[in-house]
């Protein structure tokens, strides 16, 4: 199994199934360490993505990244949109002109992402965001490549990490975006970006597995 | 929830439709994407001052759009920074060829998109310059947070450089004299009772009938500490306090003073704030030059009030006084 232009628009077209079933979820964490805007702009996000996707139907899974990523960076606002807009444009990057993608190739494009979202974010492991979900499961994915193992199984593991991390960020201290003004009192709230980002790859291993 | 609205999704759009209706003698606005812009613009040669933030504030920033203050406001969702295709068509409707100044209040998500739509207008040719403002003394370590949050300096920062471009002045001269105004502005802000997010429809946070959010930002964001709830006076003391070790403000110093309200609080109560403000500046032998109270930064329904200072020299005054013609600030003009 390898992931196809058709596989590529699936995962956005999932993706935005997910984050609409999972707004309220996501607006409920948003709202005890953050704006309470983190669900709405998701479900609002993926939705304008996929629907440009069904309009222009791109030649490459490489495109489709890109066309998420124009469509979040200029259309969702909030820290989500620049983030998850460069997170899907650094996708396409080291993956430009490949029909199919093979386990190794997406996770180099998983590469790309998680460090394009560091740069822009400044964010470091253990900050309470998006990373803390996005680094366990880039390692995943790496680690299971490494052995050898199938898409399908590479995906699964690097969801399981990805929702783990999300789950690790609870006990956190946020340092990053606007939890980070609660302090302490941060701590015992699990990250709505971390939640997001799980979803997303859950959601990858489900279009793809 | 109970709120004067017809559908929570639409709280932005039929907002706009209304400031478009009422101010239409001096603004223009534009549905898609979301921008208000002055009814002349682009004025040749001046340089536009260009703002932009989550909706919810109001009139901040669309109700200072006008001769003397900003040339465009980009409104985003409620609480939701607005978006770089927005801030880059705003940019380009005001660019009168003298380059656009960028006032950027300090939230990850406002500066993300900024950023973003200053590369992208670069990139057009259009010159550019962004300022942060940060000016909430409320949020102490900035090295482990986000840092300082823009708030009430904001408003006076948009006055004044907007009267400065007014003048004809230069980017760069334009752009330092609202980083002159950020670094001697401080702000420190109070909640009473939590806003309600229109399409979350609950409260963002719960206070309990006694008690007070000190330090609290603009979005329902939590601040130093919550507290039993005290008199007017002691309030002010512990906003004006930090305000005044902060930068620090000493005896001599002139300044601007403005209370705001945060949307809920009526000015009835507002005054009794300013009035203890000015018992308390007094004493410390600070010369209140010009005022300011009324709501003017608001979050949503939230009750509560924030007190900003600014250290005002000559030319700040003499730019605050300067006329300017928007639906929210207006003298002179």
């Amino acid at each position: 199994m390898a992931v196809a232009t058709g596989d590529a628009v699936r995962w956005v077209e999932l993706s935005a199934e997910v984050m609409v079933a999972e707004r309220e979820h996501l607006t409920k964490l948003d709202s005890a360490i953050g704006d309470a805007d983190h669900g709405a702009n998701m479900s609002r996000g993926f939705q304008a993505a996929a629907e440009k996707l069904s309009t222009a139907p791109p030649a490459e899974p490489a495109a489709v990244f890109k066309s998420v990523g124009m469509t979040l960076l200029s259309k969702v606002g909030g820290a989500g949109g620049p983030l998850y807009g460069s997170f899907f444009m650094k996708l396409a990057e080291p993956v430009g002109g490949i029909e199919e993608l093979g386990p190794e190739q997406w996770a180099a494009a998983l590469r790309a992402g998680v460090d394009g979202v560091r740069a822009r974010g400044k964010a470091d492991p253990g900050d309470k965001t998006m990373v803390d979900a996005l680094l366990p499961a880039l390692e995943a994915l790496e680690a299971a490549v490494a052995e050898g193992a199938s898409l399908r199984d590479a995906l699964e593991r690097s969801a399981a990490a990805a929702e783990q991390g999300a789950r690790a960020t609870v006990p956190l201290v946020a340092r990053k975006g606007r939890a980070s003004y609660l302090g302490e009192r941060s701590a015992g709230h699990q990250d709505p970006g971390a939640t997001s980002s799980h979803l997303l790859l859950k959601a990858a291993a489900e279009a793809w597995g | 929830m109970k709120k004067l609205i017809n559908d929570p999704e639409r709280v932005v759009q039929e907002a706009l439709e209304g400031i478009a209706a009422a101010h239409a003698d001096r603004l223009r606005v534009q549905v898609d994407p979301h921008m208000i812009v002055r009814a002349d613009a682009p004025v040749q040669g001046k340089v536009a001052v260009l703002s932009g933030g989550g909706s919810g504030h109001e009139p901040m920033h669309g109700g200072f759009v006008g001769p003397g203050m900003l040339d465009a406001a980009c409104p985003g969702a409620v609480f939701t920074s607005p978006t770089p295709d927005q801030m880059l068509e705003a940019t380009k409707a005001v660019d009168g060829g003298a380059g656009v100044l960028h006032i950027v209040k300090n939230y990850t998500g406002d500066v993300l998109n900024f950023e973003t739509a200053e590369d992208l207008a670069k990139g057009e040719g259009i010159e550019v310059e962004s300022v942060l403002i940060d000016d909430d003394v409320a949020v102490e370590d900035s090295t482990y947070t986000a840092g300082r949050r823009g708030v009430g300096g904001t408003v006076l920062a948009e006055k004044i450089v907007g009267a400065a471009a007014e003048e004809g002045r230069p980017l760069a001269e334009v752009a330092e004299l609202c980083r002159k105004v950020n670094a001697e502005v401080r702000s420190m802000g109070m909640a009473l009772t939590s806003c309600v997010v229109p399409h979350a429809g609950s409260p963002t946070f719960d206070l309990g009938e006694r008690e007070m959010e000190i330090g609290i930002g603009i979005h329902g964001e939590p601040g130093r500490k919550r507290s039993e709830l005290r008199p007017a006076d002691e309030i002010v003391a512990m906003l004006v306090e930090p305000i005044l070790r902060d930068l620090p403000f000493e005896s001599g110093d002139r300044v601007i003073a403005f209370v705001n309200g945060m949307g809920g609080t009526p000015l009835i109560e507002l005054y009794i704030v300013y009035r203890r403000l000015v018992q308390l500046l007094d004493a410390a032998g600070i010369q209140v030059a010009r005022n300011l109270v009324g709501p003017f930064i608001t979050s949503l329904e939230m009750a509560g009030c924030s007190i900003t200072l600014l250290r005002a020299d000559d030319e700040i005054i003499r730019l605050w006084d300067a006329p300017v013609n928007t639906p929210a600030l207006r003298w002179g003009a």
